[in-house]
């Protein structure tokens, strides 16, 4: 029976996401094609949940719906609205053809992935066994930590690199006139009071729920990611509600706080060099708490690169700001 | 006198041979260098900001170049690759990392260039007084330091999943590269830039997962031997998406519409990172998958087709090049139609003859050409880019036809050019020529005639637009001398003059010093000590 439920459900779940992305590629409005987007991510977050991996799943939902369904979101309210299509012009037609081409190709690699993935050997070949093997050389209970944190450490350290690296490129954009100025994209000019409240109450809540995450994430799914990403979250909603303000590029304290936790990744590994013998190899009994140190770190600067990104961009001049097109719509989701 | 001279020799000799056995004892340590020194400077700089950030880019410049020329001294001394399991945790769970004289001689080539750019970009992006920070001298010598990372664990990585976080490194610091100066062209080009990078980027994620499906590991050795073993069709899919990913941030025509606003509207010590190197870590991750990931037999039809799309970069970008009005277009142009000449190494080194030819006799000629076609270059327009910027600084534009005179200008500037094009083009004596010529003889040796009429072609090609900039700036100039814009500080021009000429004299060494580049490309050491010990390459071929 339980069979049965299993697969209804995945082909519900398969059939609605599908049909999800194929209406946020056609539907012109912009908001909608956004706020469709974030309910994607949540929806592909919960194929990870039937496919079994938790910790993507998170992931998936953190970073992949939440996080990049409010870049994008954002971004879709800061354009200008599109000029209204007139009935009686062409509809480019040239694009259409583009369109059709685009389409036959993604369909093409689809395929041809189905039909390799399917003749993959079975069953797959899977360094589980030998992480399961290694694992408790590394004192952690989760194995997705432990390729993280100690098999693959140097991949983790230089994805958190990757991330300093996007946020210098992201202010890389700011006008040189606003180079000192707050970003301005967030904070709304009159937040409504159930906002403001909502931010409040939401506050310590959040964090004790991103906490938690952090924690487990030794032994079970979750980790510094997931809850950096949360955090963030919660930061850029105090700054919509106008609790807290935006953070200006030229602040040394946050810049600090963002490469601290690749930094003391670093120093740690470079330790390990000389205490463990190899770059990024933990000296044994200190495992555990080594690993605790860069881990808190690293969400706490996950968690500021986010919000700074999520915060945006000032603007060259103050005039400029204009709390115009769209109120609201910040908050709404 | 001379016993004098013997004693000083012998003494040199003697210190040689004991800073080497000090570096023996420090190639780990070396080769976590390579990775760590330009990220922890960034990092630092990044967060210090302002004037600190330059200082320390500046800093890292000469230790980074000491790190490079040690390892590359240990490759040679040792006469084998230096190998490292990061973590102490040994490939298919760990990542590891690997230097052969291929990855040697890319480190020290990004070094050098990466030191001259830097060096000349002192005047362009230092925080002008009286200001804490501007924005674009930090993004620029950040970015520069996380680039110089990014190549640098693209050149010794050897786990597939590595490799995609370094071409990730890689394209977050070229990326904004491209946008520093802001204006909305330069934004568009960038976004541009991003989206056929990111798409390559999926590509090339999905190959690895489909290859991780296959064999359960990610070490290119390792998944080598697999394939060998047991040849999925997964593994030919997977590597075909892989490359067709890594073309499009290689920017091999007809993936290449990215490229010339991107490399052409950035500022010139950034154009000259991104067109000298940038390209060129993408094109080495195709020429790892198709050359030592995958049998030969596998590659001969695709390699072909790799070959076509490269010949139609040569003869394509040569005709834009010509028809271009603004100098750092044509230099951008010019760029598609070098990268082409790269991927003729694919139909020449994979085609039956040589393979039967090669077996047991290390590197056939195609491949030594293909890498110095990629070294040569990479000096030679990274010269280019910074000589157009001092142009641009001293007339105040670039536009080729106005260029009248330039030569009572800027003699030294317009000399390294005409350095720089002599490689280009494939004239004797330089780096270029010994390249284009390796692999004409490669194309006469497999009879494949049709790549060498391309190689010829594209070389008439690059002559004529090259002269229609020199015919202008060299020798006509009205009767009054035009005088500068703005100054150009002479240690600029002599930075542009430098590499210049290393691009020239690559063609002057001996053949049968590029043997260093065979280290560890055998697989065992010992086949790779031995060719070490071989004659010049030239007689190497034919049994």
């Amino acid at each position: 029976m339980s069979v049965g439920i299993g697969l209804l459900t995945d082909v519900l779940l398969s059939g609605t996401v599908l049909m999800l992305g194929l209406w946020v590629i056609l539907t012109a409005d912009r908001l909608r094609a956004a706020i469709g987007f974030l309910i994607y991510g949540l929806l592909v977050a919960l194929v990870w949940v039937r496919l079994g991996a938790p910790d993507v799943a998170l992931t998936e939902a953190a970073i992949g719906g939440g996080m990049i369904g409010l870049l994008v979101l954002g971004a879709s309210t800061r354009l200008p609205p599109e000029p209204p299509r007139s009935p009686g012009a062409p509809a480019r037609p040239r694009r259409w053809i583009l369109h059709v081409i685009a389409a036959a190709l993604s369909a093409t690699v689809a395929l041809g992935l189905a039909l390799v993935v399917l003749g993959l050997p079975e069953p797959a070949p899977s360094l589980a066994a030998a992480v399961a093997a290694e694992l408790p050389a590394t004192a952690l209970e989760n194995p997705v930590t432990g390729v993280l944190m100690a098999f693959r450490a140097v991949d983790t350290l230089f994805e958190t690199v990757v991330l300093v690296l996007a946020l210098i490129a992201f202010w890389s954009l700011i006008p040189d006139a606003g180079w000192s100025r707050r970003p301005d994209w967030l904070p709304l000019p009159h937040p409504p009071p159930a906002l403001v409240l909502l931010a409040r109450i939401l506050l310590p809540i959040g964090v004790l729920v991103a906490l938690h995450l952090f924690w487990i994430g030794a032994s079970l799914p979750g980790g510094k990611f997931q809850a950096g990403a949360l955090l963030a979250a919660l930061w850029a909603l105090v700054m919509v509600a106008g609790l807290a303000r935006p953070i200006a590029a030229t602040e040394r304290l946050v810049r600090v706080l963002a490469v601290l936790g690749p930094l003391v990744f670093f120093v740690i590994g470079l330790g390990g060099l000389w205490l463990a013998g190899d770059f990024l190899a933990y000296p044994e009994g200190l495992e555990k708490p080594l690993i605790i140190i860069i881990e808190v770190v690293l969400m706490l600067s996950v968690a500021v690169m986010l919000g700074l990104i999520l915060a945006g961009l000032p603007s060259a001049d103050t005039a400029v700001r204009a709390p115009k097109a769209r109120p609201g719509t910040e908050g709404q989701p | 006198m001379s016993a004098g001279l013997m004693d000083w020799a012998g003494l040199m000799w003697m210190l040689m041979r004991a800073l080497m056995q000090a570096l023996v004892g420090w190639s780990d340590a070396l080769l976590v260098a390579l990775l760590v020194l330009p990220v922890l400077a960034m990092l630092l700089g990044f967060a210090l900001g302002g004037r600190a950030a330059e200082r320390i880019a500046l800093w890292t410049l000469p230790l980074g170049l000491a790190v490079a020329l040690a390892i590359g001294a240990l490759v040679l001394h040792q006469g084998m690759p230096l190998e490292y399991a990061m973590g102490g945790w040994a490939p298919p769970l760990g990542v590891a990392l690997r230097v052969d004289g291929l990855s040697a001689a890319l480190l020290l080539t990004t070094a050098l260039v990466i030191t001259g750019v830097g060096l000349y970009a002192r005047a362009d992006f230092a925080t002008p007084s009286g200001v804490a920070e501007t924005r674009a001298s930090l993004a620029f010598w950040t970015l520069l330091l996380g680039l110089w990372a990014a190549l640098n664990a693209v050149f010794i990585g050897r786990d597939l999943f590595n490799l995609y976080v370094a071409i990730e490194l890689l394209t977050f610091t070229a990326v904004p590269l491209v946008c520093l100066k802001g204006s909305p062209e330069n934004l568009q080009a960038a976004l541009r830039y991003l989206l056929f990078a990111l798409l390559g980027s999926v590509l090339y994620l999905l190959g690895v997962a489909l290859l991780y499906g296959a064999y359960g590991t990610l070490d290119i050795a390792q998944l080598a031997a697999a394939v060998r073993g047991s040849a999925e069709p997964a593994a030919l899919v997977a590597v075909v998406l892989m490359t067709a990913g890594l073309l499009a941030k290689t920017a091999l025509v007809p993936l290449h519409l990215w490229l010339p606003p991107a490399h052409a509207g950035a500022p010139a010590a950034a154009s000259a990172v991104l067109s000298a190197l940038v390209v060129k870590g993408s094109f080495y991750l195709i020429f790892k998958l198709w050359l030592d990931l995958l049998p030969p037999q596998y590659g001969q039809q695709i390699a072909q087709g790799l070959g076509a799309l490269g010949a139609l970069a040569i003869l394509f970008g040569g005709v834009l090049a010509i028809r271009q009005t603004r100098l750092k277009m044509l230099i951008a142009y010019s760029t598609l139609a070098q990268l082409g000449y790269l991927f003729l190494v694919f139909p020449l080194v994979l085609s039956p003859v040589t393979l039967l030819a090669a077996t047991g006799e290390g590197t056939p000629p195609a491949w030594t050409g293909g890498v110095l076609q990629l070294v040569s270059h990479a000096f030679a327009k990274a010269s280019m880019f910074m000589g157009a910027g001092l142009i641009a600084i001293a007339m105040g534009h670039d536009r080729i036809g106005e260029l009248g005179g330039l030569v009572r200008v800027l003699p030294v500037t317009l000399t390294a050019f005409a350095l720089a094009g002599l490689s280009l083009m494939g004239l004797p004596p330089s780096g270029g020529f010994a390249a284009k010529w390796l692999l004409l003889r490669a194309g006469l040796e497999t009879g494949q005639w049709w790549w060498m009429l391309v190689i010829l072609g594209g070389g008439v090609l690059t002559g004529t637009y090259l002269y229609r900039v020199l015919a202008v700036a060299g020798f006509s100039g009205g009767e009054s001398a035009p005088r500068p814009l703005q100054p150009v500080a002479r240690s600029r021009e002599l930075i542009v003059l430098g590499l210049a000429l290393v691009s020239l004299l690559l063609g002057l060494l001996p053949l049968s010093s590029f043997e260093v580049l065979k280290i560890g490309r055998e697989g065992d050491e010992t086949a790779a000590v031995e060719a070490l010990t071989q004659p010049a390459i030239t007689g190497a071929v034919w049994p």
